[in-house]
């Protein structure tokens, strides 16, 4: 690889903080781009520098250790790399990607690009989604770990998926109370589930442990939940939810809510990549091989930016796309490395199926969405608005759904609403979400200050 | 199992210009079968700017220009949505004493059309404008002209020809085009064959291929106008704004998000353009510049379209030269939304009678030197 073709990676979570060390292994001094202060990812998110107190233990729980491991692989490899943090890449174009740091655009031409951008929580509305201390899972998160505070004094946690109780646990050694754990997946599907989950034992132990650690606590963890609504006046003050034939409501001042994870596929789709609807994730994704090779040569893409796996599986991937990218430059790579990577990942898939049949996508929700809905908080598109789109027959895919009713138009870019968009229009139209297609990426991903400045211009 | 459709008219492409010939001609009793690629107005026609303004056009597109005016006033009566559209008035800002002298030479030059322009400058424009920034030092106000939602207003036209009786068919690609006797015969894959007595070639920037096939090639460049939108911002700003000379144009749409337009994008393919890096960064200068209220805003999208231009920025307009019964209406060349319902309508007035009322010579196929 020649200095034109310096490698770029997008990301520094444990995909691409790991994509960077086993290219700084083999010799080469990588980019890495990075939104955040310091690496880390979502997951593994560090506080900002000074003056955080609490440890790692107490900021990551169960993850700790891995916590640290990835942020040291970082440190080890800080002068090797050109790290970039702070800064968001909003655009790729041509062999070329678009920087913003500090108020301060510039671009950088790439060789091999690895994307490792990560994932956002997926939401579905649901009757006072939108009042002021709902937030999602992944953002209760940040708050712990990133501003030093909780979204409530007692918080109560809905949706599913296994950040679901990985966030109630951190919540609770925070010390903040818990009100109740409402998962949308009845126990017995999760029960039919265990087997398939035995594959990563280490896992799904800790997994247990984290449901028994928080009844242990008095937490009341219930299965088989639809929301009915957050209830209260400019302020949460109570969650109310369907149970079986009953209901049960409990008092909070905050929720977070989230249905698991969606992938950030923005800068795949301006690089051009091949989409392929995956039934697992019900969200199309860039098409890639098992060591994370696209459509376009010389792109790979690692973690949870091409499909959810989580964390575990993103270091792997990051390591393997990485591996990749070597050997498709010509470079030496240790085959037995990559094969044992190789045989992880295929593991991780299969223990990734498992836990998607653990914490299930409850797909009759989006059905019951209220008409008068607020769907799209960016543009203010109520359900029924873009169901009515669908219903009259204007609209049979989700960008012409988005021409006629702005849905996905504001800030966001459809990253929050999308998901919820495709349901409500496919629902509309009585076909599945992978028939209206996904919204196309328009640069910037995400907003750009009217300010920036081109580098060039840029007073030192 | 092919479909095979018989009609007086098919229309090939399905933006402004089409679906309001569609409208027109089922008005005036027509059979039509409308033909469109992709969705219809989901082309240049449903991603412009969104300015409908008469202003700054050359005075031979003026005729056309101030019946497409009236047409607008009736758009709830013929769509059944206003779709966005606001009679804000335009205004064309001078940068420069000499830009100045511009506006006057035209508001004297197309004093017989009706476009009721004001001159307005220095101490009087500052009080009438507070909003615009010191760039501008005076300009021209159509007060007429305004604003409306593309993305709503394209589509429409060819839904209300569907609700008056005009086959309307989406993602449907013509693949082959040919005249059988008196007949054109419109071939869709496997699908579908369409044949008509009259063929309207209304396919926007890609209407040099059927134009191509009757052996009349026209010199038509696909170019692709930037454009960016910011968050929504109080309202500061109603006229749509344009700038003597070029360069940059905005306006503030009602939910507030302020419209900018300047510069080029980039080609994908023949068929897809993005907006360009430069082009996006200039622009946001430019603007802010014009507009200080968004200084301090983010631009949330950026978008651009594909758009036959020709040499001469006038559009092609009338019959083939070289094929009876088939009309031409294309090349836009960046100015083709305010216009395009009165082409609509002069197209029909072509199919029912041979000629339009409005004078077309100016925008004649055959004013170009052949292309090898």
């Amino acid at each position: 690889m020649t200095r034109a073709l310096s490698p770029v990676i997008v990301g520094a979570g444990p995909a691409g903080i790991r994509a960077a060390e086993a290219l700084v292994a083999a010799g080469l001094r990588p980019v890495l781009i990075d939104e955040a202060a310091r690496g880390g990812g979502q997951i593994y998110r560090q506080p900002p520098d000074g003056g955080f107190t609490r440890p790692k233990t107490a900021l990551y729980g169960t993850e700790a250790a891995k916590a640290d491991a990835v942020h040291r692989a970082l440190d080890r490899i800080r002068d090797r790399v050109d790290y970039r943090p702070r800064t968001l890449v909003w655009n790729c174009e041509r062999g070329a990607l678009d920087l913003l740091c500090d108020g301060v655009t510039d671009t950088i031409p790439y060789g091999p690009l690895i994307l490792a951008t990560g994932a956002t929580d997926r939401v579905l509305p649901f009757p006072g989604w939108t009042l002021p201390g709902v937030f999602t899972l992944g953002g209760s998160q940040v708050a712990l770990k990133f501003q030093g505070c909780a979204i409530g004094r007692r918080v109560a946690f809905l949706g599913t998926g296994p950040l679901l109780y990985l966030v109630a646990c951190q919540y609770l050694k925070a010390g903040v109370e818990v009100a109740g754990v409402f998962d949308t997946t009845p126990q017995t599907v999760q029960a039919r589930a265990l087997p398939g989950m035995l594959r990563d034992p280490a896992t799904l132990a800790k997994g247990l442990a984290l449901v028994g650690w928080l009844r242990l606590h008095g937490v009341p963890v219930h299965h088989g939940i639809r929301p009915i609504a957050v209830e209260g006046e400019g302020r949460v003050r109570a969650l109310r939810v369907r149970h079986g034939a009953g209901e049960i409501a409990v008092e909070c001042d905050a929720v977070a809510f989230g249905l698991g994870l969606r992938s950030e596929t923005q800068l795949a789709d301006l690089a051009g990549c091949a989409f392929r609807f995956d039934p697992m994730d019900r969200a199309w994704l860039p098409v890639r091989d098992t060591a994370g090779r696209t459509s376009v040569p010389g792109l790979y893409i690692a973690g949870d930016g091409g499909g959810i796996a989580g964390a575990d599986a993103a270091e792997l991937a990051g390591e393997r796309a990485a591996r990749a990218a070597l050997e498709d430059a010509g470079l030496p790579v240790d085959a037995a490395r990559v094969a044992w990577l190789d045989r992880r990942l295929a593991r991780v898939a299969a223990f990734r199926r498992a836990l998607n049949a653990a914490f299930p996508f409850p797909q009759d929700w989006a059905a019951t969405i209220p008409d008068d809905l607020m769907l799209c908080r960016c543009e203010g598109v109520s359900a029924g608005t873009l169901r009515g789109v669908g219903q009259r027959g204007e609209a049979r895919e989700i960008n012409r759904a988005k021409a006629l009713t702005r849905v996905g138009m504001g800030r966001c870019q459809g990253r929050v609403c999308g998901a919820a968009a495709a349901e409500l229009l496919a629902g509309a139209l009585g076909v599945g979400p992978d028939a209206v297609g996904r919204l196309r990426a328009q640069p910037p991903i995400k907003p750009l200050p009217i300010t920036a400045t081109p580098v060039q211009e840029a007073t030192p | 199992m092919t479909e095979h459709i018989h009609c007086d008219v098919a229309i090939v492409g399905g933006g402004i210009v089409g679906g309001s010939a569609a409208l027109f001609l089922r008005e005036m009793g027509f059979s039509v079968t409308l033909l469109e690629r992709d969705w219809c107005g989901a082309k240049a026609s449903g991603v412009n700017f969104g300015g409908v303004r008469r202003q700054g056009r050359p005075l031979e597109q003026l005729p056309l220009s101030q019946r497409a005016h009236a047409i607008w006033g009736r758009l709830p009566e013929l769509l059944g949505t206003d779709a966005e559209y606001i009679r804000s008035g335009h205004l064309k800002l001078a940068r420069s004493e000499a830009d100045l002298d511009s506006l006057i030479a035209y508001k004297e030059r197309s004093a017989g059309f009706g476009l009721d322009l004001e001159i307005i400058a220095g101490d009087a424009f500052r009080r009438r404008f507070p909003a615009l920034g010191d760039r501008a030092v005076g300009g021209s106000l159509c007060p007429e002209d305004g604003h409306a939602n593309p993305r709503l207003v394209s589509p429409a036209f060819a839904r209300a020809a569907a609700a008056r009786g005009a086959i309307v068919r989406e993602q449907t690609p013509v693949d082959r085009v040919s005249r059988d006797g008196d007949r054109f015969v419109l071939v869709s894959g496997d699908a579908l064959e369409v044949r008509a007595r009259v063929l309207l070639n209304t396919a926007g920037a890609w209407s040099h291929r059927i134009a191509t096939a009757f052996d009349e090639p026209v010199p038509l460049e696909s170019l692709h106008p930037n454009m960016a939108v910011t968050e929504p911002l109080p309202r500061f700003l109603d006229v749509n704004i344009g700038v003597e000379g070029g360069g940059v144009y905005g306006r503030q749409v009602p939910r507030g998000n302020m419209v900018v337009g300047g510069g080029r994008g980039f080609a994908l393919d023949p068929d897809r353009a993005r907006p360009q890096r430069d082009a996006v960064l200039t622009l946001m200068r430019d603007a802010a510049e014009l507009f200080p209220q968004i200084a301090k805003a983010h631009v949330i999208r950026c978008w651009t379209g594909v758009e036959g231009y020709t040499p001469d920025r006038n559009p092609i307009i009338g019959p083939s030269r070289t094929t009876p019964n088939l009309f031409h209406a294309f090349g836009f060349s960046g100015a083709g939304f305010q216009i395009g319902p009165a082409v609509g309508e002069a197209l029909a007035e072509l199919v029912r009678d041979g000629r339009s009322t409005a004078p077309l010579d100016a925008f004649r196929i055959d004013r170009f030197p052949p292309t090898p």
